[in-house]
């Protein structure tokens, strides 16, 4: 009889009565075919292969990593919750060593949902790695975390969420920006001032197949983590590199799939988008979830999967080896440019315009971050969109000295003003939050 | 008038009801290496003085099967399997003749490689020369799509004395369970065969001629020509024999758990406004994992015969081993059943005896007598509601795949508990004390398992699966299969499956008056391909929920 060399815990929530429109690829089908095949695969009764019945997330839970505007219950459905749910239900078993690795097959999806929600962006809601990582950081006390994200596109929302975080090692491997949506995640985008280096973004030209995606995790991937040395590595599961895809163009596979998720090995792994929902979904689920539990998956293939057929170019492979340099030369040259950028002690801005594609919002931002010697920095984000909603929210990070805790209670208690619908703090140090409406 | 006879482990229970209640009950001892003599010893007895014309109905339940399982006492199969991508089938061998072909399906049903001819033909030659009778023809899928199976069958026609395909077992997705159902099936046909043979056979010959029924695990019952083509459903029917006797007790709104409390073990189940809750895929025996219909039942080493003991660090421990009777009645080791007499609960059996084994039991603690026989009473029936929580929770926990579900979804919780089997009613107050639950001892506790048996009717499952795109309504149970057009839809789907249903419990046996269908599951999926609908995915499962026969409260109303 087969057995999971690693015991691996599943979440599996397809919400098969939830879509955000009928024809939309976020729809009730999109999980029917995975579960098909994991059925009869018959992988739920493998020894050492447990399924887990998803918690819900709480407006505690949301209020760990967003600022909703204008609140939590306005920006969510119950679908979201009990994906949310999933992801924190297979952390806590991973935590509570009932098992060694966990997957959280769920959907909707959750990374393209940064740090203030005012609604969904690229099919998310709110951003269910995040909503997970900070709940176990204050249930169990995780510090150093990393995360993965080999969804084909920039995993955005978890990028801007990490992006001031330096005990947060973000990877994003994806399809170019100048290709793909969300247009951002280039090898620049390094993290803020006080997390600088601890973002990394891994942009692979159209059309990459197993070749360059594992010359990716080897030559790159596998280093930092080595390096960073986090407690736990989590995995963004985006299954839409797929060479069947109909959103992308990549040309990746169950077989890579698989080797990926063996290589990176992470503890708990949350899938987040992939849209071919007969060629690739169920045969990736497959593959990741054998891979997980350490159970052989070489036959663990898509009825037309022709490896030759998917040979990259030399010259897509020669520009990926670049990349790969490229991102590694920032690696290491980011401490000593953090040094630099932190000597300064002052202030810094940045003003930026994010679009809500899912929801035809466009929201401005303006940001403050406090470059602290002592803590990663308190932050203010000021953000308006074309709905006419204007917000102030404040960030106290986990670790912040007692000068940066005392500013963000200064500004949060001292900027009611007549434009602001609502003011936030959210002080992760103290696990509070705050909400004041100025015009109440 | 109607015969209910169930096979336990250690006696044969028999029953003779009809309109005016229970007229006669038998105990007589099972010998397990001639369950034949034991049945119609039974027979025999039950039917000494009664006018065999007026026996309407004989319903059996018998422990053949199981225990050909449980000692693995099973005639060698032939295991034909074509799988195609995914896991290995060879993780999933049974026996010396387990052949992985070619040939495989697709979640939709498409084909993806077809099966080579020569090859089966090849294995087959085979299979015959090393004298396999009994053949299962097991493909991934097959129940989206049955032609590779079937015509695998078809190839094998006439060598064999058993055939059976995959997708008439269970229209379940669970590859490596369909192939353990088919083995077991195709394993316990011979032995199934050939004791129902003998048994009808002398039935005929003492004039007897109305339709012998067969229990299966689902509570149900089934003909026995139909048990003979599938005889793996009456594996493990014993336990749901009990249950079923309890049935005609519960309330008729609101969940009741049901205890039957034996000897050696204990089984528990739950009844949810009368009707007990089934496996979800199917029973678990002898390390096969099946898609055999099942309640769900629970079954603890824990009864009034467990071995009682006390470890250095004055730890007190009820079974899980039976050393034998209790000490009362002739026993080496304390028991809980002497603590009840000890306790004079129970008023039989040799006093002194009981209070030597407490004595046994108290010297180790360091306690009195007295103390020593309320801790076994208590902790015996703590364990007994540890247990039945953890049944609960885990029926409970079961995960559920819809947002309406996750919110909505029925959640277990007892308002009552329904005690039968032989030590039960000296357990009923404690338990009601310890439980804050109303506890009944179920009427003829004694003989509830052949009552149960007597009164079962038909049950019945079929999965309709239709795909627009495809153009095709299936339900692989009944091989049934037909094109249907893009407008098809749920409500069409649900009348089609019920007449399919409907049709299938009465070639097993059901009376046409008592049919009550029932929706397990129903779902439909809009397929969208690009950014258009290409099609409907139904999926309908249909059942003929475990029940009691139509009238059954006239009888057993006056069982009371
Ligand atoms: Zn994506
Ligand atoms: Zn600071």
């Amino acid at each position: 009889m087969i057995k999971a060399t690693r015991k691996t815990g599943l979440v599996f929530f397809p919400a098969f009565d939830w879509a955000i429109s009928p024809t939309h690829p976020e729809r009730e089908e999109r999980l029917l075919y995975t579960r098909d095949q994991v059925f009869e695969e018959g992988l739920f009764d493998i020894e050492g292969i447990i399924e887990f019945k998803p918690d819900m997330v709480t407006r505690d839970d949301i209020r760990r990593v967003h600022f909703c505007v204008p609140d939590e219950w306005s920006v969510v459905t119950e679908s979201h919750l009990v994906s949310g749910g999933g992801a924190k239900t297979i952390g806590s078993v991973v935590m509570e060593k009932k098992v060694e690795k966990g997957f959280a097959l769920v959907r909707p999806p959750g990374h393209h949902a940064m740090r203030v929600v005012h609604g969904a962006r690229g099919f998310c809601n709110i951003n269910i790695e995040a909503i997970m990582i900070e709940y176990l950081r204050d249930a169990y006390g995780v510090e150093r975390v990393a995360i993965v994200d080999t969804d084909c596109h920039h995993g955005d929302g978890t990028q801007d969420i990490y992006w001031h975080d330096p005990d947060t090692l973000f990877i994003s491997l994806h399809q170019d920006g100048r290709t793909l949506y969300p247009g951002s995640g280039f090898t620049h985008e390094l993290g803020g001032p006080t997390a600088f280096g601890t973002t990394i973004n891994i942009p692979l030209p159209p059309r990459t197949s197993e070749e360059g995606f594992l010359y990716a995790v080897d030559n790159v991937i596998l280093p930092l983590l080595e390096e960073f040395k986090p407690e736990l590595i989590i995995n963004s599961a985006g299954q839409d590199n797929h060479y069947t895809d109909p959103i992308t163009d990549m040309q990746f596979s169950a077989q890579g799939y698989a080797k990926l998720t063996e290589k990176i090995s992470p503890d708990i792994a949350v899938l987040e988008g992939g849209y071919s929902i007969e060629g690739a979904l169920p045969y990736v689920n497959v593959g990741i979830i054998l891979a997980l539990a350490g159970i052989d998956y070489s036959s663990v293939k898509e009825p037309d999967y022709d490896r030759n057929m998917l040979k990259q170019s030399r010259e897509s492979m020669e520009y990926i080896r670049k990349t790969c340099d490229q991102v590694m030369e920032y690696w290491e040259k980011a401490p000593s440019i953090k040094e630099k950028m932190l000597a300064s002690g002052s202030i810094k801005e940045r003003e930026r315009t994010i679009y809500y594609d899912t929801d035809n919002i466009l929201e401005n931002q303006k940001e403050q971050i406090v470059l602290c010697k002592d803590c990663p920095g308190m932050y203010s984000i000021e953000s308006w969109t074309d709905r006419g909603k204007r917000i102030l929210a404040v960030h106290i990070p986990r670790k912040a000295c007692s000068r940066c805790e005392d500013l963000g209670y200064k500004i949060y208690e001292t900027s009611a003003r007549k434009n602001l619908n609502l003011i936030f703090l959210q002080d992760r140090k103290n696990k509070q939050f705050f909400v004041n409406e100025p015009g109440k | 008038m109607i015969i209910g006879l169930d096979v336990g482990g250690t006696h044969t229970d028999v029953v003779l009801i009809s309109s005016g209640g229970l007229l006669n009950q038998i105990k007589v001892p099972t010998n397990s290496d001639d369950l034949y003599n034991s049945v119609l010893d039974g027979l025999n007895k039950i039917l000494k003085n009664v006018d065999v014309n007026a026996i309407e109905r004989i319903v059996l339940s018998t422990t053949l099967t199981t225990n050909a399982v449980v000692s693995n006492t099973l005639q060698p199969v032939g295991l034909i399997v074509s799988s195609g991508p995914g896991i290995n089938p060879e993780h999933y061998r049974i026996g010396d003749h387990f052949f992985c072909v070619k040939g495989s399906i697709d979640h939709r049903g498409r084909e993806v490689q077809p099966i080579e001819p020569l090859e089966i033909e090849a294995i087959a030659s085979r299979m015959r020369s090393e004298g396999i009778k009994s053949v299962g023809v097991i493909g991934k899928f097959s129940v989206r799509n049955p032609s590779h199976e079937n015509k695998i069958v078809k190839l094998l026609d006439g060598s064999f004395n058993y055939v059976l395909a995959g997708h008439r077992v269970s229209g379940n997705l669970n590859f490596p369970r369909r192939i353990a159902t088919v083995y077991l099936y195709s394993a316990v046909y011979e032995i199934h065969k050939n004791f129902f043979d003998a048994v009808t056979q002398s039935l005929k010959s003492k004039g007897i001629k109305v339709p012998i029924h067969i229990l299966k695990a689902d509570g149900g019952t089934m003909s026995v020509e139909t048990s003979v083509q599938f005889p793996g459903q009456t594996i493990l029917s014993g336990p749901a024999a009990s249950v079923m006797g309890a049935v005609p007790y519960a309330q008729s709104s609101g969940d009741s758990l049901v205890m039957d409390i034996g000897g050696t073990t204990t089984d528990m189940a739950i009844l949810v406004n009368k009707v007990p809750l089934l496996e979800p895929l199917g029973i678990e025996l002898g390390g096969y994992k099946t898609l055999i219909r099942a309640l769900k039942t629970k079954s603890i080493p824990l009864g009034g015969d467990s071995a009682v003991s006390v470890d250095g660090n004055k730890n007190l421990a009820i079974g899980p081993q039976r050393t034998g009777p209790a000490m009362a009645f002739g026993g080496s080791e304390p028991t809980p059943t002497d603590a009840l007499i000890f306790l004079e609960i129970m008023k039989s059996g040799d006093f002194n005896k009981a209070k030597e084994a407490m004595n046994k039991v108290s010297s180790k603690l360091g306690c009195s007598n007295m103390e020593a026989a309320q801790l076994v009473h208590i902790k015996f029936c703590e364990k007994l509601l540890a247990a039945a929580n953890e049944m609960i929770n885990e029926i409970n926990k079961r995960p559920v795949y819809t947002v309406h579900e996750f919110l909505e979804g029925h959640q277990v919780k007892p308002s009552e508990i329904l005690v039968l089997g032989g030590p039960a009613p000296y357990f009923a107050e404690q338990l009601e004390k310890m439980s804050g639950l109303p506890v009944r001892v179920v009427p003829n506790w004694n003989v509830a398992n052949a009552l149960g048996a007597a009164l079962a009717r038909a049950t019945s499952e079929i999965t309709l699966f239709v795909d627009t795109e495809r153009g095709i309504a299936s339900a692989p149970e009944e091989d049934f299969y037909k094109p249907v057009d893009k407008e098809f839809t749920l409500e069409d789907a649900k009348r089609l499956a019920f007449s399919i249903l409907r049709n299938k419990v009465i070639r097993e046996g059901s009376a046409t008056d008592e049919i009550e269908m029932e929706i397990l599951e129903e779902q439909q999926f809009n397929m969208v391909r690009g950014f258009y609908t290409t099609g409907k995915n139904i999926r309908v499962k249909v059942q003929v929920k475990p029940g009691l026969i139509k009238n059954y409260d006239n009888i057993t109303s006056k069982f009371v």
